[in-house]
C-alpha cells in the first residue's frame, strides 16, 4: 500500500461518516424538520456540557469492547458473529463471582471478577474456535448459534436460579466489587454511569495493538489471517491459531459485563446488551479493524446512541437508527475492494467521454 | 511483397505511482505473423497489451489499427476492432459448459428471451475443429484440465471474432506436450490469416514458434529482430543488458552421506484419491536429485508430505537416520529442511506482508528474531538488508509490500529466505517457474552453489531442460510411482519425456541407449 493508499484509507471512513450525515439530513428534511437545527442539538446534547461527553463515552465503552473483539478476530481471519453470546457468558460469570464471593476484598475480588467476564467469553468463542479448527466448521454458522444459546442458558440461569425476588436480574454485587463512577472524582459528571471501565477498553485497544503489531504471536494471528496456507508452510499450527485467536476475541467481548455489570447496574439482567454484540460489527468494519479506528469508531456510535436519545424530543428516535445504518452503509461502500471496482468504473466512463 | 501491417503502436507511455511502465514504446505486427514480445519481469509487456486491449489507458502515444488510428478506449472498442487476449489467470466459470462459458454475453438467441442452447455447441464445436482445438463443447469447465482451459479462453476469443490474438504467457502453466498442442494450434490458426502476439519467458519457444521479436527492457523497446536471423544467446543479451549463461556451468558432484531416505510413502490427494503409491529413494550430500514428471503424478503430494504439509498414510522418512515420518512443518524447518514451494503465492509469500516480514516467516518466532514474545525489529532489518543485498531484490526496500514487487523479485525473496536457513537438505519446486531469464540464471547459480556447500538437494520441475541440467540424478515419477532413474548425461530429453508419459521404463532407456553420447537421439 502506497501513501496514497494509506491515506485514502484512512479518509474514506470520514467521508463515509459526511455522506451519511449529509444523507441522514434528506431523511429529516422530510420529517419536516430543518436539519441543521437536529444536528445543531445533536452535537450540543452530547458534546456540548460535560455529561453529555460522559454519557458518549459511557454507550462507547462496551462497543469497543465488542468492536475490537470483532477486529481482533477479523485480523486473524475470523468473522466473530458471536461477540453477543460471549458477553452475556462472561457477563454472567463477572456477575455470578460478584454476588457469591462477597467476602473477598475488592483489590481480589475486582480483578477476579474482570477475569471471570473474559474467562466466560473465552471459553465460550473458544468452541467455535475448536469446532472450525478441528472440524472446519464455519465459524459464522456456529457463533451465531452460540448467540442463541448463551441467550438462553443466562436467561434460564437468572430465571430459575439466580434471580432478585419480583424482577428478571440477579441480586447484586458485592460492594467491594463495584468499580467507581468517574462523578466521584468529577461532579460535574454526576448522573452519567461513566466509569474506570472506559480506562479498560482503552487499556485493551493499546494491548491489542501491541499484539498484534509487535509480538511473534500477532505475526502469526495475522499471517493466519492473511494467508493460511503459506502461514501453514512456516510453520505455523493453523489450528493453535485460530483456537486462540477467538478465545481473545472472545475474552474481548466477555469484558462489556464490566462496564454494566461492575460499573452500572451491579447485577445482571437479561438481555441487557441491546445490540451491543452486533454494533461490534459495524464498530470493527468503519474502524478498518485497527484498535485506533476501533476507538474512534465506538465513540461515533456512542455519540449517535446517547444523541438519539437527546433529539427524540424533535424527531423520532428511530431517525437514530436510519442515520446508524446509513453510516455502516456508506463504510461499506467505502471499503477498499468496493472503491477499487468504483475507480475501474470512473476509468472506463472517463475514457468514454474523451472518445466522445 | 508488401505486407500488411495489423497494429502499429507509436511512442506509448504508461507511468505508474512508482515506474514508468511503458517508455515511449514502439511496436509493430504485420498480419498473419506470430510476434513473440520478451523482456524481463517487469519490462512492461502485459501493461503495453493491456493498453493495446483497452484495459489501460496509455498516457501518450498513437495506435494504429489496419492503418487507422483508433482510440482503444475499453475492451469491447478493441473486441470490435477484432483483438482478443488470453490473460494468463483464466476468466471462466467452472460449473459452466465450455459453450456456455465461450458464448458468455454474446448468447445466440431464439426468439427474443431463450439462449439458443444447440446453435452455441454447434458453433464452439466448428471453431474447435477448424483449429485443431479438440474441446468438448459439453463438457463443464471445472472438469477440464489447465491445457484444456486455455483452449476455451482461445475459443473464446475466436468466437468474438478475433483477427489479432494476444497471448499472455500462455506457456507457463502447461506441461511440454500441452506447449506442443498449444503450437500446431497457433500454427493453424497463422495458416488462416490470423495475427498472435505471443508474451514468454522461454527463449527456445521464441524460436521454435515466432516470426519476429520485440525485446523490451525497463520499459523501453530494446530491439526488434526476425527470429531466423537471432540467436537465444543475443535475445538474452538483449533481454538483460549483458551476457546471459544460458547452461549451467556445474563441477563434479562431491558426493557423501545419505541425508534423507524415505521408504514406501503412501498418501492421497486433496480429493481423496491415491497420490503416492509406494514411493522409495534416498538423496545423498552433495547432490541434486531431481523429480521429473508431468504434473499432476504425485510431486505435489510427495514434497507435501516430506515438508510437514500433508500426512502420510504409509512410509517413513528419516533425516540423517532419525525419524521425521508425518513431523510438523515447524518441526521439519527446525531440522534445517528448506523449500521453495511450487506456488509462490499460495504457499510462498506473505502478499500482504512487506520484504523483511517475509523474510522472516518460519523463523519468526524464536531468536535471534524475537526477543521474548515480543519482535525483535532490529534483528528482522537486519536480516531484511542482508538478504536484499545479497540475493539482489529490487526494489531494494525492506517495507515495501511483497505484493507490488515483480514475480521473479517475488522469487528470489523465497529463496533468499530458504537459504538463509542454512539448510541441510534444499527441497526446490519449479524454482523458476514465470520468471525471467536472469533471474533463472541466478536461481540455478544459488541452487548450484548450495549442493557445492555439501547439501543434499530435491529438486523438481515441469521444465526438463531444467531438471536436465541441474540434476545429478533423475527419477522420474508417474503415477504415484517413481518408474525409473536416469543419469542426465545418458539420457535424451526425448527419451526423459516418454518415461514421464508412462510409456517407458528405466531399463529400456538405458539398455536401448547403452554409452551413447546424447543429446536428442531419439529412439524409434
Ligand atoms: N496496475 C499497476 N499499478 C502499479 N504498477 C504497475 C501496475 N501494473 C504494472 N505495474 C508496474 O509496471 C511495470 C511493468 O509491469 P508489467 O506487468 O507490464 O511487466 P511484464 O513485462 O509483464 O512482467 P512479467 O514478465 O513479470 O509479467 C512493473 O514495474 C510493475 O510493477
Ligand atoms: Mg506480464
Amino acid at each position: 500500500m502506497d501513501k496514497r493508499e494509506k491515506l485514502l484509507e484512512i479518509l474514506s471512513p470520514v467521508l463515509a461518516v459526511v455522506a451519511a450525515f449529509l444523507v441522514g439530513g434528506i431523511f429529516i428534511l422530510i420529517i419536516g424538520q430543518n436539519p441543521l437545527f437536529i444536528y445543531g442539538k445533536l452535537f450540543s446534547g452530547t458534546l456540548g456540557n460535560p455529561y453529555g461527553i460522559a454519557q458518549v463515552l459511557f454507550k462507547a465503552t462496551p462497543l469497543i469492547f465488542t468492536g475490537l473483539a470483532v477486529a481482533f478476530a477479523f485480523r486473524a481471519g475470523l468473522f466473530n458473529i458471536g461477540a453477543q453470546g460471549q458477553l452475556y457468558m462472561g457477563a454472567f460469570l463477572t456477575a455470578y463471582l460478584g454476588f457469591t464471593l462477597v467476602n473477598l476484598p475488592g483489590f481480589i475480588l475486582i480483578p477476579l471478577c474482570i477475569l471471570g467476564g473474559m474467562i466466560g467469553g473465552a471459553l465460550w468463542a473458544a468452541i467455535p474456535g475448536i469446532l472450525k479448527a478441528k472440524r472446519g466448521a464455519h465459524e459464522v454458522i456456529t457463533t451465531i448459534m452460540m448467540n442463541f444459546i448463551a441467550l438462553a442458558l443466562t436467561n434460564y440461569l437468572v430465571a430459575r436460579h439466580f434471580h432478585a425476588p419480583e424482577t428478571v436480574h440477579t441480586q447484586a454485587i458485592a460492594f467491594s466489587a463495584r468499580i467507581p463512577r468517574l462523578s466521584t472524582i468529577f461532579p460535574g459528571l454526576s448522573g452519567s454511569p461513566l466509569n474506570y471501565s472506559i480506562f479498560l477498553a482503552l487499556l485493551a485497544c493499546f494491548i491489542i495493538y501491541y499484539i498484534l503489531w509487535k509480538t511473534s504471536l500477532g505475526y502469526e494471528l495475522r499471517a493466519v489471517g492473511l494467508n493460511p496456507f503459506a502461514a501453514e508452510y512456516g510453520g505455523i499450527n493453523i489450528a493453535r491459531s485460530t483456537i486462540l485467536a477467538m478465545a481473545i476475541s472472545g475474552a474481548l467481548a466477555g469484558l462489556v459485563g464490566v462496564n454494566y455489570v461492575m460499573g452500572y447496574k451491579y447485577y445482571f439482567e437479561q438481555g441487557f446488551s441491546g445490540g451491543v454484540g452486533f454494533m461490534g460489527i459495524a464498530v470493527a468494519l468503519l474502524g478498518r479493524n485497527n484498535p485506533i479506528g476501533v476507538i474512534l469508531a465506538a465513540l461515533l456510535f456512542g455519540l449517535l446512541s446517547f444523541g438519539g436519545l437527546v433529539i427524540n424530543a424533535y424527531v423520532p428516535k428511530e431517525l437514530v437508527d436510519i442515520l446508524q445504518a446509513i453510516v455502516i452503509i456508506f463504510v461499506i461502500a467505502s471499503s477498499r475492494p468496493f472503491r477499487e471496482y468504483l475507480m475501474r468504473l470512473k476509468k472506463r466512463t472517463l475514457a468514454r467521454g474523451e472518445q466522445g | 511483397m508488401v505486407r500488411e501491417i495489423a497494429i502499429e503502436m507509436r511512442g506509448i507511455t504508461k507511468r505508474f505511482p512508482r515506474v514508468v511502465a511503458n517508455d515511449n514504446v514502439d511496436f509493430g505486427v504485420y498480419k498473419g505473423e506470430i510476434h513473440a514480445l520478451v523482456g524481463e519481469n517487469g519490462a512492461g509487456k502485459s501493461t503495453l497489451m493491456k493498453i493495446l486491449y483497452g484495459l489501460y489507458q496509455k498516457d501518450s502515444g498513437q495506435i494504429f489499427i489496419r492503418g487507422r488510428e483508433m482510440d482503444i478506449s475499453s475492451p469491447s472498442v478493441a473486441i470490435s476492432q477484432g483483438i482478443g487476449m488470453v490473460h494468463q489467470h483464466f476468466m471462466l466459470i467452472p460449473p459452466l459448459t465450455v459453450a456456455e462459458n465461450v458464448v458468455l454475453g454474446q448468447e445466440p438467441r431464439k426468439g427474443k428471451i431463450f439462449n439458443d442452447t444447440k446453435k452455441a455447441i454447434q458453433d464452439v464445436e466448428r471453431l474447435s475443429k477448424k483449429y485443431g482445438l479438440k474441446v468438448d463443447a459439453q463438457a463443464k469447465v471445472q472438469d477440464l484440465s489447465v491445457g484444456l482451459e486455455q483452449r476455451v479462453e482461445i475459443i473464446k476469443v475466436l468466437y468474438r471474432g478475433a483477427e489479432i490474438l494476444i497471448l499472455d504467457e500462455p506457456t507457463a502453466v502447461l506441461t511440454p506436450q500441452e506447449v506442443e498442442e498449444l503450437f500446431n494450434i497457433m500454427r493453424s490458426l497463422k495458416e488462416e490469416g490470423k495475427t498472435i502476439i505471443f508474451i514468454t519467458h522461454k527463449l527456445k519457444e521464441v524460436m521454435e514458434i515466432s516470426d519476429w521479436v520485440t525485446v523490451m527492457r525497463d520499459g523501453k523497446v530494446a530491439g526488434i529482430v526476425e527470429t531466423k536471423k537471432t540467436t537465444k544467446e543475443e535475445l538474452a543479451k538483449m533481454m538483460v543488458g549483458r551476457e546471459v549463461l544460458l547452461r549451467v556451468e556445474k563441477n563434479p558432484p562431491q558426493i557423501r552421506g545419505v541425508v534423507l531416505e524415505v521408504k514406501d510413502l503412501e498418501a492421497v490427494n486433496d480429493r481423496g484419491l491415491s497420490a503416492l503409491r509406494g514411493v522409495s529413494f534416498k538423496i545423498r550430500a552433495g547432490e541434486i536429485l531431481g523429480i521429473a514428471g508431468v504434473e499432476g503424478n504425485g510431486q505435489t503430494e510427495l514434497i507435501e508430505a516430506l515438508t510437514g504439509l500433508r500426512r502420510l498414510i504409509r512410509g517413513k522418512v528419516t533425516l540423517w537416520g532419525k525419524d521425521i515420518t508425518n513431523a510438523s512443518a515447524r518441526k521439519i524447518l527446525e531440522s534445517r529442511i528448506a523449500h521453495i514451494p511450487e506456488d509462490r503465492h499460495k504457499r510462498g509469500l506473505i502478499l500482504d506482508y512487506s520484504v523483511e516480514n517475509n523474510l522472516i516467516l518460519g523463523s519468526h518466532y524464536r531468536p535471534p528474531m524475537t526477543k521474548g514474545p515480543r519482535l525483535n525489529f532490529k534483528k528482522i532489518s537486519e536480516n531484511a538488508l542482508e538478504l536484499i543485498k545479497r540475493f539482489d531484490i529490487r526494489p531494494a526496500d525492506k517495507e515495501i509490500q511483497v505484493n507490488s514487487l515483480s514475480g521473479g523479485n517475488q522469487q528470489k525473496t523465497i529463496v533468499a529466505r530458504e537459504l538463509s536457513r542454512h539448510p541441510q537438505l534444499l527441497i526446490a519446486s519449479q524454482p523458476t517457474r514465470g520468471v525471467d531469464i536472469g533471474a533463472i540464471e541466478f536461481i540455478h547459480r544459488k541452487i548450484l552453489e548450495e549442493r557445492d556447500k555439501g547439501e543434499a538437494v530435491l529438486l523438481v520441475s515441469a521444465e526438463l531442460s531444467e531438471v536436465m541440467s541441474l540434476s545429478d540424478r533423475i527419477l522420474v515419477m508417474y503415477e504415484g510411482k517413481i518408474v525409473g532413474e536416469v543419469e542426465p548425461k545418458k539420457t535424451s530429453e526425448s527419451d526423459l519425456g516418454l518415461m514421464m508419459a508412462g510409456a517407458k521404463s528405466s531399463d529400456q532407456v538405458i539398455r536401448q541407449s547403452g554409452d551413447r553420447e546424447f543429446p536428442d537421439t531419439p529412439i524409434s
